[in-house]
């Protein structure tokens, strides 16, 4: 698991302790700065039990949260990245995504899994943001395209939770264009009366939220969560003053009306079966 | 003429014509052969400068502050065109112009971002980069032509979609998103052509449609190469390599499959006679249009869903 590894790095015991360490022991939290036991942190679904930071996890930690009983068949594993450019910046794209595999334990940067919700098919795409940043290339834009074909061949309503800093540069334009494929497939969903749920969680911004984050019949969003089009370094730089307090948090875009909820990650299971009853009933 | 830092060859033999057609006006003589001569020598000289283009060059091109843009094409195009403003939401967008057009006879929608000519108009058009309430105009105006069965073109020239405080209150993200979704079930014919700069969720929130082609010199990115490179090697110095990696020049496109046209420049880009270009673009429009109208719209919805569908490129290992 490739998240808990990165908690670990950031506690203050020596290396070799933490490998050893069957349960990561402590977590400080990145936002107060506080610490908690591992254990607890991961009980409290990865957020601060002392100011409430959602923590940022990732595909396998919401499939876990969400199915019933962690239960889940993981989809559309055969479609793998490559670099079609040859682009290379400091390194080649090819050895980037190697590395990234190796590192991170993923394939790219969605996983998509069909699984029940307090009983009822459901069918989520989850983003993981160790991936390259949990950007969008051709492998996002075509996983996603099988799962909405899929959710619409079983008559299953579908999720998906982003977490990305937007289109993956290393594809060019390829990954532009998944920005188009993801929002024109999503209206065969709508064709076929199946709800479709956005969740957006810390970060949701560019070629993401410019597509299917922000289409969803309902657009959630976790608390706190950075959500924009434009990063807010590039805001800053543009116009040349600081930006007010809470710009481009959910609550920001629930107060301009981009939102229909703010749930809570401890709410998170309950509230999405919720909501899918309402469309069911 | 203003002329870009690789185009000096053609510059200095530019100015001596200039300069020797003074003196035969001046001095009354007959110049006609040395006159002759130097056109001949620019248009060689011309050859040779554009035979073989980077792609940070055309991207030079793209940007060359005479090349005409969308508001020059449809009053050069169109019989009559009207141009109607406002989203009915928020405002007037002034980096993104639309109206009805009579293109020979058929009205059409146009759709276009608009950039300046000098200082003041530039920043009037916010250097052509939209906020919400441009999209929100766009789909408005593109609903409209549906309701009443006409075709859409849209012209996309765009350093990107503005990146503000107000444009993150008012939904820049929502707006690109609702386009595309919307655009990619609207049941009339959709011509999308880049005429000049084709930046990333700017361009493409007016870029879905069942015709995508590209002006011979022009761009059409996720990002700039100056911001690729800014982001990649912490500064601008490397645009060129960024812009060579990229693969956004309409020739790359074409090879990766995500559009389906060049349409072809007069030699030294589109300023060296936007008139030509206006009417290669038309022809390209109408030569499209007379082939997409008659298709039935349920199909033509399926087959925009799809084209789109097989973009991307992936490997499949079982
Ligand atoms: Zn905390």
């Amino acid at each position: 698991m490739s998240w808990f590894k990165r908690v670990k790095e950031g506690i203050t015991t020596k290396t070799a302790e933490k490998k050893e360490a069957p349960d990561g022991v402590w977590y400080k939290c990145t936002d107060c700065k506080k610490t908690m036991a591992m254990r607890q942190h991961r009980e409290n679904l990865y957020v601060c039990e002392h100011c409430d930071y959602h923590a940022r996890i990732g595909s396998k930690e919401y499939f876990s949260i969400i199915f019933d009983h962690e239960q889940y068949e993981t989809l559309f594993s055969e479609i793998q990245p490559y670099d079609v450019l040859g682009f290379s910046d400091k390194k080649s794209y090819k050895v980037r995504l190697k590395q990234t595999k190796r590192k991170s334990g993923l394939d790219d940067a969605i996983q998509v899994a069909v699984g029940k919700l307090e009983g009822y098919s459901l069918v989520i795409a989850a983003m993981d943001f160790t991936f390259i940043g949990g950007s969008m290339g051709s492998v996002v834009g075509e996983r996603i395209a099988k799962a909405i074909d899929y959710s619409i061949e079983n008559n299953m309503p579908f999720l998906i939770i982003s977490k990305s800093g937007g289109a993956r540069m290393m594809e060019s334009a390829l990954s532009l264009m998944q920005m188009a494929k993801t929002s024109a497939r999503l209206t065969l969903l709508a064709e076929a009366k199946l709800p479709y749920f956005s969740l957006m969680t810390d970060p949701t911004t560019g070629g993401v939220s410019a597509s299917f984050a922000m289409l969803g019949d309902l657009n959630l969003a976790e608390p706190k969560a950075l959500i924009g089009f434009a990063g807010p370094r590039v805001i800053k730089e543009t116009i040349k003053r600081d930006l007010p307090e809470g710009f481009q948090t959910s609550e920001f875009l629930l107060e301009h009306g981009f939102l229909d909820l703010i749930i809570h990650r401890k709410d998170l299971k309950s509230k999405l079966a919720e909501l899918y009853a309402y469309f069911r009933n | 003429m203003i002329f870009l830092d690789f185009e000096a060859p053609v510059a200095s033999l530019y100015e001596r014509l200039q300069k020797v057609k003074e003196i035969s006006q001046t001095e009354k003589v007959d110049l006609q052969s040395a006159i002759a001569d130097l056109e001949k020598k620019i248009e060689a000289a011309k050859h040779k400068v554009y035979k073989n283009l980077s792609p940070w060059q055309r991207v030079q091109l793209s940007r060359h502050p005479e090349r005409p843009y969308t508001l020059f094409y449809l009053k050069n195009m169109c019989e009559n065109f009207t141009e109607l403003y406002g989203d009915r939401l928020f405002g007037d967008d002034k980096a993104i112009v639309g109206g009805f057009g009579n293109l020979d006879g058929q009205t059409v929608m146009f759709i276009g971002h608009q950039k300046g000519k000098d200082t003041k108009s530039r920043q009037y058009r916010n250097f052509g980069m939209a906020n919400p309430e441009g999209y929100r105009k766009a789909l408005r105006l593109m609903k409209m032509a549906e309701k009443f069965d006409k075709p859409i073109v849209c012209f996309m020239d765009t350093p990107g979609a503005y990146p503000g405080i107000e444009a993150e209150e008012r939904g820049q993200a929502e707006a690109i998103a609702r386009n595309m979704y919307e655009m990619a079930q609207l049941k009339v014919p959709i011509i999308c052509i880049v005429i000049g700069e084709g930046a990333s969720g700017g361009a493409i929130g007016i870029g879905l449609g069942d015709r995508i082609a590209m002006l011979e010199n022009t761009w059409y990115s996720v990002i700039s190469p100056e911001s690729c490179s800014s982001i990649l090697w912490r500064s601008w110095d490397h645009k060129e390599k960024a812009a060579d990696q990229l693969k956004l020049t309409a020739t790359d496109m074409k090879e990766l499959g995500l559009i389906d046209e060049i349409i072809p420049e007069p030699l030294g880009g589109a300023h060296n006679d936007p008139i030509i270009t206006v009417k290669t673009v038309k022809s390209y429009i109408k030569q499209q249009l007379a082939y997409l109208m008659p298709i039935e719209p349920k199909v033509l919805v399926k087959k925009r869903i799809r084209k789109f569908g097989a973009m991307g490129k992936v490997e499949i290992v079982n």
